[in-house]
């Protein structure tokens, strides 16, 4: 059975369902007296709602019903929350603004929900939104972070003056300031970490279901977290009680954090179910997504890296506006906090950091986390400054790096974190060798010779996964602890199943976690099933998302797996008569070891539910649960090397060569853990080069849909040399560390370093599309010539 | 997709009845547009009259005479041997419309009908001097392409076909919006009987356009080399957050120089 055990390309036991279309997503699940919805919207990004005339609408063919905001605060519905409380650094809690699932008052970005059409059909809902007449009082929008915190500048929020939500810090700023003073060499730099739009390829969807004769509710929704869902939809909306709600989050199709988030919709939905006595389906388009789907990053940050003489890092100075957006999403206050500032020191011993960040509201959809969350944005921080670093001071970029790179372990951060495990230089050495890096001159000289500027770019990349201890993140301000639940269940004919709190939405985890099992108790794969995504069925997890179901969720099933395994032996030993201690399993068998006395591992699970010759005192049944909390945040860590040409004509950049060297830890599927890498990059590139979510000054969405918002396509990606160099996490038992926000963490700055290395020009912001190259070309020419 | 009645005539005449007859009738040549923006609900015709058993599908070059009827689909246009034999640059644009998709369905009649103002067809017809042919009378492209998706089209007039005199040199360089991928510039230069059209579409806040600098340019010496002295003004092109004007109209003289070596 080794053959798919750990370390194993086994092929994805969920495919068949997924290539050949009998994937089971919510949209496919229609039930009996479905009825659709449809949301008014608002047009404007900044307006007080006067007055909702639904007369038109609800005399329209197939209209059920048009239901309104003050309806449903009417009926007790609470406001979403964000569900991790920061402070400022005066001690004062965050201000935010409250936020009704269909909007009251006001409306606070273009999308904003106001009213709810339910329908007999999709399209006579969409027909009778389009009918509903709302009379608005608009009022100045904006959009733009900076701006947000100017003096008069439009208010979001009555309670947030200055549209301010918290003015957080950490580290010690004199100590910063003092090394930054004598230090021999500094880099400053303005950075804008562009905003983007997640664009899973399912789009969000929910289907609730009202039994009024069991006052019970089931939501079928696109959720990374289903439980999380439940508890949320129950103890902070008072939608249902808990015990009265079904979550259910069956094949999901990509998240990439989007839908952790509970949204105003599926809320709806499930009150709208209720209200109507219909069960209640609503299917976002893709313009919907655009608008209303949390996007990510919207950072601007202006940094100070000093050196030392001999080119160490003395200290790093970091001031971080991020843009919320129009309403505190459920983790958006942690993101350029705790999960950015936290990773500030990098690969790099630095003595002194300080970061101070202030989040603003502005009249554009919520920000919260996407693939990285706060690491991208902290690791293209980093890197950039490094790569320009290196070039102010005529250092060699990887050079620079190693010298200040941390060697030993654990090594704790003066920002919280303590990296348990690395090897930066091994890693950095895998990249170099891969990438031919003394190739490059040469490549580069041919390059000139057909007219195109070549540039080579370095990132060296940490992140932290596997969030994350509870009593940790339960210190810094989350509402929800961060450990993972796992049941195994041996049947009685010896098949198992895994109930896991991991969701799976394109991770793979009906393949890699049925691995772990299969080689643990040295089974068929086939006879191992994984069961995710239904709050009925599984016990309470936490879900999926911080690449944390491999170091948490898997580590779950490894401690349930103990348990079982030390039932079976005493079960085994016992018809055995043997010692505990000597019996072994394999083969599908359980042994009694150097003997010929064997049970079939059929015949334990079977005799466990028999119970006819169990142990003294031992209760029948082989099921086994297991919370496993971790004890630190696990760190994957690489290094990139992107490799570009740039034609000075047009500005249109090629990535012609891409090498990822990853430390992932230990790797249970590595086709499985190349996909992961292929996709990070590819989101990598896309912010780096393609990808731009743009507001007019008015807060119209300018890049609303694949027109104008660029994803990246095949023939935008090379193809991608991987490596691997692997230390062992030692906070967990499988020694995983997390592959899947790796590659959008780690490729952006490879690709920007290589592009400005190209263009010889350093003053270039993502996404440097062939316009952004062009005119950084332009620019450098004109200094040029000026001089 | 919202409610709509669809028509499928066997005749341009019954095609062109059933649209007039409708209270708001459009026709469907390929709909690579229309459907899209139907789906949107920023269309909402009463009667969708499809010409695709018109009968003007058919391809054929006689001499040096091209004409392709207005429902040869681009994968046609671009996969015809004989209009890749007397006008490779036209076969050669047809081949870079869109996606595989939307050059199965998408038709030339239904794009010049549309005139997107990044659409591909109307700056080769304008370069080449193409003449449309409709149910009524003939057009010369220079007086068909009427600025942003409007055309000298009456109601009830339908695009039949299109002729053309192959050029004897010509060639399309595309420069792609990086997004949607439509021509963010696109510059069709062609020399027919001795002279230099060049025309432009992508680029101009009023849709395709001749570019007389580059033809007074080029006429005088047919080599990219002399596009560069040839100014080329932002004034009167689109600006937008894939391209300034000035960026255009950097990148109609670079597409025009590859057009150039090209042709």
């Amino acid at each position: 059975m080794s053959d798919v055990g750990i370390g194993k390309a086994v092929k994805r036991k969920e495919d068949k369902r997924f290539i050949t279309g009998k994937g089971k997503y919510t949209d496919d699940i229609r039930v009996e007296n479905q009825a659709y919805a449809a949301f008014v919207r608002s047009p404007h990004a900044h307006a007080t709602v006067k007055g909702i005339n639904a007369d038109k609408a609800r005399a329209m063919p197939g209209v059920i019903e048009v239901l309104d905001g003050h309806q449903l605060t009417g009926d007790g519905i609470g406001n979403l929350i964000c569900g991790w409380a920061i402070s400022s650094k005066d001690g004062s809690p965050m201000n935010m603004g409250a936020w009704s699932a269909l909007a009251t008052e006001k409306v606070r970005y273009a999308g904003d929900a106001v009213a709810v059409v339910i329908a007999e059909s999709t399209n006579e809902a969409r027909l009778a939104a389009e009918a509903v007449e709302v009379s608005y009082d608009v009022h100045p929008a904006v959009v733009h972070a900076d701006k947000a915190m100017a003096a008069g500048a439009p208010q979001v929020h009555e309670n947030a003056p200055g549209n301010m939500i918290y003015d957080w810090g950490i580290g010690e700023e004199a100590d910063v300031d003092a090394a930054l003073a004598s230090s021999a060499h500094i880099t400053e730099m303005e950075i804008t970490n562009n905003r983007l739009a997640p664009n899973a390829m399912e789009p969000r969807s929910a289907l609730a279901i009202f039994d009024g004769a069991e006052d019970h509710y089931t939501l079928y929704t696109t959720s990374q977290n289903p439980h999380v869902a439940r508890l949320v939809l129950s103890a902070f909306y008072q939608v249902a009680p808990e015990h009265k709600l079904r979550v259910i989050a069956p094949d999901v199709g990509g998240g990439f954090g989007s839908k952790i988030y509970i949204y105003p919709e599926e809320i709806t939905c499930l009150w709208a179910s209720m209200k109507t006595g219909r069960s209640v389906k609503w299917t976002s388009d893709r313009s919907e997504a655009f608008l209303t789907d949390a996007h990510g990053r919207d950072h601007i940050t202006t940094a100070k890296m000093g050196f030392d003489a001999s080119g160490k890092v003395t200290a790093f100075k970091v001031d971080t506006i991020a843009n919320f957006g129009a309403y505190m999403s459920l983790f958006s206050s942690a993101v350029p906090t705790y999960l950015y500032a936290t990773l500030l020191s990098g690969q790099y011993n630095i003595a002194n950091i300080y970061c101070n960040v202030r989040a603003v509201y502005s009249n554009t959809a919520p920000v919260d986390a996407y693939r990285g969350a706060g690491r991208p944005e902290a690791c293209y921080l980093i890197e950039r400054m490094m790569e320009t670093a290196a070039r102010e001071m005529g250092k060699d970029p990887g050079a620079l790096r190693r010298a200040n790179f941390i060697e030993s372990f654990p090594h704790q951060t003066p920002v919280i974190m303590a990296y348990d495990a690395g090897d930066f230089g091994g890693n950095l050495d895998k990249a170099l060798a891969a990438a031919d890096v003394p190739g490059f001159a040469a490549r580069k000289a041919e390059a000139a010779a057909r007219g195109k500027l070549r540039g080579i770019g370095y990132s060296c990349y940490i992140e932290a996964c596997g969030i994350a201890p509870s009593a940790a993140v339960g210190s810094l301000g989350a509402g929800v602890g961060l450990w993972e639940s796992a049941e195994v269940r041996v049947n009685p004919v010896g098949t198992i199943e895994v109930l896991t709190g991991s969701h799976s939405h394109g991770q793979g985890h009906e393949t890699t976690f049925a691995q772990i099992v299969a080689e643990r108790f040295d089974l068929p794969i086939e006879n191992v099933q994984i069961v995710h995504g239904d709050t009925d069925k599984v016990q309470m997890g936490m879900g999926t998302y911080g690449s944390r179901s491999g170091a948490v969720g898997m580590s779950a099933i490894v401690k349930a797996m103990d348990k079982v395994e030390a039932k079976v032996k005493k079960i085994a030993a016992h018809a055995l008569e043997a010692s505990e201690d000597d019996i072994v399993i394999e083969g599908g068998e359980v042994k009694v070891a150097g003997t010929d006395k064997a049970m079939g591992w059929h015949e334990v699970g079977l005799s466990a539910y028999t119970a006819h010759n169990l142990p003294p005192d031992m209760e029948p049944g082989l099921k086994e649960g297991a919370f496993y909390d971790p004890v630190n945040f696990t760190f994957p860590a690489g290094a990139y090397i992107a490799e570009v040409e740039v034609d000075p004509e047009t500005g249109v950049t090629e990535i012609v060569q891409f090498t990822a060297a990853d430390d992932f830890g230990t790797i249970i599927n590595p086709m499985i853990v190349e996909g992961q890498v292929h996709g990070g990059v590819a989101q990598g590139i896309g912010q780096a080069m393609l990808e731009n979510v743009v507001y007019s000054e008015e807060g119209q969405l300018i890049s609303g849909s694949f027109m104008d918002y660029t994803m990246p396509r095949a023939d935008d990606v090379p193809f991608y040399t991987i490596e691997h160099n692997t230390t062992v996490c030692p906070g967990n038992p499988l020694g995983i560390k997390g592959c899947g926000e790796a590659g959008a963490i780690g490729a952006p700055p490879a690709v920007i370093n290589a592009i400005t290395d190209a263009i010889g020009t350093n003053d270039l912001s993502m996404p440097a599309t062939p316009q952004a190259v062009w005119a950084a070309l332009q620019a450098s020419g004109q200094a040029m010539a000026a001089e | 997709m919202y409610q709509t009645k669809y028509h499928k005539p066997a005749s341009v005449d019954a095609a062109v009845a059933a649209v007039t007859d409708a209270d708001d009738g459009k026709l469907l040549a390929g709909g690579q547009t229309l459907i899209p923006t139907m789906k949107q609900h920023l269309a909402s015709p009463s009667d969708l009259v499809d010409l695709g058993d018109a009968g003007l599908s058919a391809i054929s070059v006689s001499g040096s005479t091209v004409t392709i009827g207005a429902m040869a689909t681009h994968a046609a246009v671009a996969t015809s041997a004989e209009v890749r034999g007397a006008a490779p640059a036209v076969a050669c644009l047809a081949a870079g419309i869109g996606d595989p998709a939307v050059r199965a369905m998408g038709t030339i009649g239904g794009s010049i009908a549309n005139n997107d103002p990044a659409a591909d067809y109307p700056a080769a017809l304008l370069a080449i001097g193409a003449t449309i042919v409709t149910n009524t009378r003939e057009i010369g492209a220079e007086d068909f392409f009427d600025g942003l998706f409007t055309t000298a089209l009456d109601d009830g007039e339908v695009i039949t076909g299109v002729r053309f005199e192959a050029p004897e040199r010509a060639a399309y360089a595309k420069f792609p919006n990086p997004a949607s991928r439509y021509a963010m510039v696109g510059v069709f230069v062609a020399v027919s009987g001795g002279a230099v059209k060049v025309a432009v579409t992508g680029a101009g806040d009023d849709g395709v356009f001749r570019h007389e600098g580059l033809e007074a340019a080029l006429s005088a010496d047919f080599a990219a080399g002399a596009v560069d002295g040839v100014a080329v003004s932002a004034d009167g092109l689109v600006g937008d957050i894939h391209g300034s004007a000035e960026y255009r109209a950097h990148l109609i003289k670079v597409m025009a120089k590859r057009a150039v070596a090209g042709a």
